[in-house]
């Protein structure tokens, strides 16, 4: 197994150049080095001469792939793509176009982004396969039936809906929350009950439809069979073996997002006020700040990557006759 | 649940603050984007200014209540007194000045914010101790000093090193003597500096001595300005011109600052009424009291337009409140309800709150509606010192240049395109149609009748109206379009227009203007692009038609009429000019260069008046329309008044805290009923399966 996930190591780092080669050639397709020294300086008046001080003090005034002016091995390293790139894979994100440390703001924006991520991931998981396993319960009886139109209901309403519906009726009709703001440390709650039972909410619809298709795979299989014979209550048979041997399944989807949860979310951050970091990389794209969009692109693949690792060793936990190779 | 009783007990459970913040009397308010640049030799956007205003004092500010603005000294004792010098620097008039000297004469009981930057040890941090800080203010220090005269020349020579980035620095190397040498020096010895420091350090610039800017004594500073530049006293009022002491650059420049985020343009040091304790620009910003400020009073006089009630704090010390809360607030549907909850003391009026809060009257007059008035809300108004203008790119064959005809079917779009209606359907009334470049509050500005565009209104009955659409429809007959069909091709003629936004919105305003133009027989096309192509084609003059708007960074006529001056023109300066739509008119840009070096006076505005004329003649711009700011405040928020051109007013307001207080817990009552509800529809909801689970066992159990 330490054979295989190092070689998954070695694969990620090909897969890394590669979205780093994207990110690089899309972003400079749509923004040339003077535009973002014009959006940066945000002067109303702006000469060459500020544009070229700009460039040169960002490092921008280099060629982007490949220096014609210089020879040999340089051409290839005296670029912007290989300056920024060698210093992206040694974690190094240096200073964001406008001047602040960007690893410094990582490490600040990811525990709000954390506070709202985990708690809305695992109890959205806990309501989600719950209520999927009381629903495969009375499967095919009235009470089926109405959670399935309940859950198509609650999937065709927007999310932006959800949000804005639970702030008028919760804190701005009952006044029992904040609309929105965040305090650090342990007034915390105050701030995320609220968007945590919305994000919770928002996902029942499609959650519920989800593992509920799941489960009724592994309802009507012999072992299940086997064990009500045994004597065994529906809901122990659920609980016991429906939910056990429907992990594997649950699992492709679910430990992959689990290293990306820092990255935050943007609609419900915004709304919320809540300062994570959902909302860094669509700001530094519409600031066109470059070297946070590289450096956000870069983590969030890695962290892509270490899910989909995390997904294989989960596997083999789940289900011993998985084995690598 | 002790603490969910605990603050049920003491304050509203929506409240978005610690009960601490609350009970004081601090301004609360909101920052829709986080500001980039807090050093201000670099900010210059109007939400970094909002804070950085507060800290930095250059030597003018603007009087709180008057009306036209005024300037006043803020840290000098006195207005720079101004002489005028020939080649060889004697003293002649006005008429034969080659240079102006401004000399500037500080007050001596003024003293920075406490910071530790000014105690020699804490210039000299230890790599592992500046690895721990989050804030300079983990540093705990009293230390200040005087300000002194030095500290405005150090922050000017800040403006010339090119890599500091100051958006100012082309257009004052114009006027500054020895900048433009200066800056080109410095900023060469900066390049080598760096080569030889890579890990950073403190350039100090004392060493390097700049010409035209001299601190004469510790308290008085002389600028030489070259030839005749009146406008330089505004230029004193900014940002830019705020003292900066070298040894707070010696700080933030020890070699791993940066990388904690500790810098002058995160952590700015200033002599103003607040400091910065607390920012985090992704949720909030904290300004506390400087307990070092200087004596400043409330002012005791203002213009008559102003209410009495602004003056009850006459003489009063300053600032009359606890601080400022910003926090962020990204959407525009919390921000408003929190206004109304009473957790923002004041607030705009958004699109979708328009008809929520305002109510327009028969006559146009704006008045707030029956919800607002009974919760005590009031409001201000006033038209800004910007103009939002439709312009004509004057180097395009189809539409440009000052040929008679070119000029017409301008003069008869000016006409066609309905700018009341535009006011009326997406502003909500909240603009004044413009007449000519300059808007109201602003010198040589003239309401109509006087100032009435000739080429669009006409007087009828002593009232002024739009001129019909025949009107316009004969010029285009008269510009070589009748009916608007281009006779080159037999089919309607096609104009293009470049815009950058593609929401609804922007459909529902396109949409509008080519109806205007389809009153006239012409096909407007819309090229909507992004931004960065935009300015790209407004550079190269490759547009036909834009929109286009300008804020004043100055409140004279010459800050407005440059944009329609030849010299400015965007295309032939390679993009730096402001002049977009490339107008060049040797008469009118005569007439600038000289109104440029008068004095305000009757001289001025004959000149002023005649540059209006000749632009309404020649038709460069639809001129659009000068929007109105709208503002609703809460009762308990004092001394609050439109001051457009004034940004470091915070130090004004006053906040009765035990007011707002009883506002938010009358306001916000929690809904127990709700919980209690919520809890037994789940028990009810767990009975109910339960018992149809052990209904549906039994029954399998029968079946069986």
């Amino acid at each position: 197994m330490l054979n295989y996930l190092l070689r998954r190591l070695l694969y990620a780092i090909p897969i890394l150049i590669g979205v780093n080669l994207i990110t690089f050639a899309l972003f400079f397709m749509v923004n040339t080095p003077d535009d973002m020294a014009r959006i940066h300086l945000g002067a109303k008046q702006t000469t060459p001469e500020m544009i070229e001080a700009w460039k040169a003090s960002h490092g921008y005034d280099k060629p982007l792939f490949w220096n014609t002016h210089a020879t040999g091995v340089q051409a290839l390293t005296d670029t912007l793509f290989y300056q920024e790139s060698v210093k992206l894979f040694t974690f190094d994100f240096g200073l964001s176009d406008s001047g602040r440390d960007i690893v410094s703001d990582i490490k600040q924006r990811m525990w709000p982004s954390l506070a709202l991520a985990v708690p809305t991931f695992v109890l959205g998981l806990w309501v989600n396969i719950t209520l999927a396993l009381a629903v495969v319960l009375f499967r095919y009886s009235a009470v089926d039936r109405a959670a399935l139109v309940a859950a198509v209901l609650l999937m065709s309403v927007s999310g932006l809906f959800y949000i804005i519906g639970g702030q008028v009726l919760v804190s701005k009709v009952l006044h029992l929350t904040p609309i929105s703001g965040y305090q650090p440390g342990a007034d915390a709650w105050r701030f995320l009950i609220l968007p945590v039972l919305i994000g919770v909410f928002s996902g029942i619809g499609s959650g519920l439809r989800w593992y509920r298709t799941l489960f009724l795979e592994e309802v009507n299989k012999d072992y299940v069979r086997t064990a009500r014979a045994k004597g065994l209550s529906e809901w122990a048979v659920m609980r016991r073996h429906v939910f056990r041997n429907g992990l594997l399944p649950i699992l492709t989807g679910v430990v992959v997002v689990i290293p990306t949860l820092f990255m935050g979310s943007l609609v419900m951050e915004s709304f919320f006020g809540i300062p994570g970091l959902g909302s860094y990389t669509i700001e530094a794209i519409q600031g066109q700040d470059f070297a946070i969009v590289k450096a956000m692109v870069f983590l969030g693949a890695v962290l892509y990557i270490l899910g989909l690792m995390l997904t294989d060793i989960a596997y083999a936990w789940a289900d011993p006759r998985v084995r690598f190779k | 649940m002790l603490s969910v009783f605990l603050i049920g007990c003491q304050q509203p459970w929506n409240n978005p603050y610690p009960e601490e913040v609350t009970a004081q009397p601090i301004v609360l308010r909101a920052f829709s984007a986080p500001p980039k640049h807090l050093d201000p030799v670099v900010s210059y956007s109007s939400n970094e200014w909002s804070i950085i205003s507060q800290i930095y004092e250059p030597p003018l500010q603007y009087a709180y209540l008057k009306q036209p603005y005024e300037l006043v000294p803020l840290t000098l004792k006195q207005m720079p007194e101004v002489h005028y010098l020939d080649a060889e620097g004697r003293r002649v008039t006005a008429e034969k000045a080659v240079y102006s000297e401004y000399t500037l004469r500080l007050r001596e009981d003024i003293y920075y914010q406490p910071h530790p930057a000014f105690m020699d040890e804490y210039r000299q941090l230890a790599p592992e101790v500046i690895a721990t800080l989050n804030s300079p203010y983990a540093l705990h220090s009293d230390a200040s000093r005087s300000l002194r005269a030095e500290d405005y020349v150090y922050a000017i020579k800040r403006m010339g090193v090119r890599a500091y980035q100051s958006p100012v620095l082309d257009v004052l190397m114009q006027y500054i003597v020895g900048l433009k040498e200066y800056s080109k020096n410095i900023s060469q010895i900066y390049e080598n500096w760096k080569k030889t420091h890579p890990e950073g350090g403190f350039f100090d610039l004392r060493a390097y001595p700049l010409a035209g800017v001299q601190a004469v004594d510790d308290h008085t500073v002389v600028i030489r300005i070259k030839g005749r530049y009146p406008q330089f006293r505004y230029w004193l009022a900014m940002n830019f011109f705020a003292p900066i002491p070298w040894e707070v650059d010696a700080f933030y420049s020890q070699p791993g600052m940066k990388q904690r985020n500790l810098m002058l343009d995160q952590w700015p040091v200033g002599t103003g009424p607040y400091m910065l304790v607390e920012n985090n620009p992704n949720l909030r910003m904290r300004l506390v009291p400087n307990p070092n400020f200087h004596e400043e009073r409330y002012p005791c006089e203002a213009s008559a337009s102003v209410p009495q009630r602004l003056l009850e704090d006459c003489g009063k010390p300053l600032p009359l409140n606890a601080g400022i809360l910003y926090s962020l607030e990204k959407e525009g549907v919390p921000y408003w309800n929190k206004f109304l909850q009473g957790y923002y003391d004041a607030s705009g009026v958004s699109s979708d709150a328009f008809d929520q809060a305002v109510q327009l009257s028969s006559t146009g007059d704006i008045g707030l509606t029956p919800a607002m008035k009974e919760k005590g809300i009031r409001f201000l108004g006033g038209v800004q010192p910007t103009i939002i203008y439709f312009g004509f790119n004057m180097l395009d064959p189809v539409i440009g240049t000052l040929d008679a005809r070119k000029r017409k079917l301008r003069q008869a779009i000016s006409i066609a395109v309905n700018m009341e209606n535009y006011i009326s359907i997406f502003l909500n009334g909240r603009g004044v149609v413009a007449q000519g470049p300059i808007p109201p509050g602003v010198f040589g500005y003239q309401p109509p009748p006087a100032g009435m565009n000739p080429v669009v209104y006409q007087r009828q009955a002593d009232q002024m109206v739009r001129k019909p659409l025949e009107a316009a429809k004969q010029l285009l007959r008269e510009a070589g379009y009748p009916d608007g069909i281009d006779p080159a091709t037999g089919k309607p003629l096609k104009l293009y227009f470049e815009a950058v936004g593609s929401g609804p919105d922007d459909k529902a305003r396109m949409d509008w203007l080519r109806k205007q133009f389809a009153q006239l027989g012409i096909d407007l096309v819309i090229r909507a692009t992004d931004y960065n192509r935009f300015q790209e084609k407004m550079r190269q003059g490759k547009g036909q038609i834009f929109m286009w708007g300008w804020n004043a960074d100055y409140p004279d006529p010459e800050n407005f009429l440059f944009l329609l001056y030849g010299g400015n023109a965007v295309t032939p300066t390679g993009g730096s000019g402001v002049n977009y739509a490339n107008y060049q008119n040797p008469e009118f840009d005569r007439l600038f260069e000289k109104m440029q070096r008068m004095p305000d006076g009757e001289a001025r505005l004959r000149v002023i008046e005649k540059m209006i004329r000749i632009v309404q003649q020649d038709a460069p711009w639809i001129f659009g329309f000068y929007p109105k700011g709208l503002a609703l405040y809460h009762r308990w928020y004092h001394n609050a008044w439109p001051n457009m051109m004034a940004n470091n007013t915070a130090k004004y307001l006053r906040v009765d805290a035990q007011a707002r207080m009883a506002a938010q817990q009358a306001w916000n009552p929690p809904a127990y009923w709700a919980l209690w509800l919520l809890l037994m529809s789940a028990v009810g909801l767990g009975v109910f399966a339960v018992s149809l689970y052990r209904q549906r066992q039994r029954r399998r159990v029968v079946r069986c």
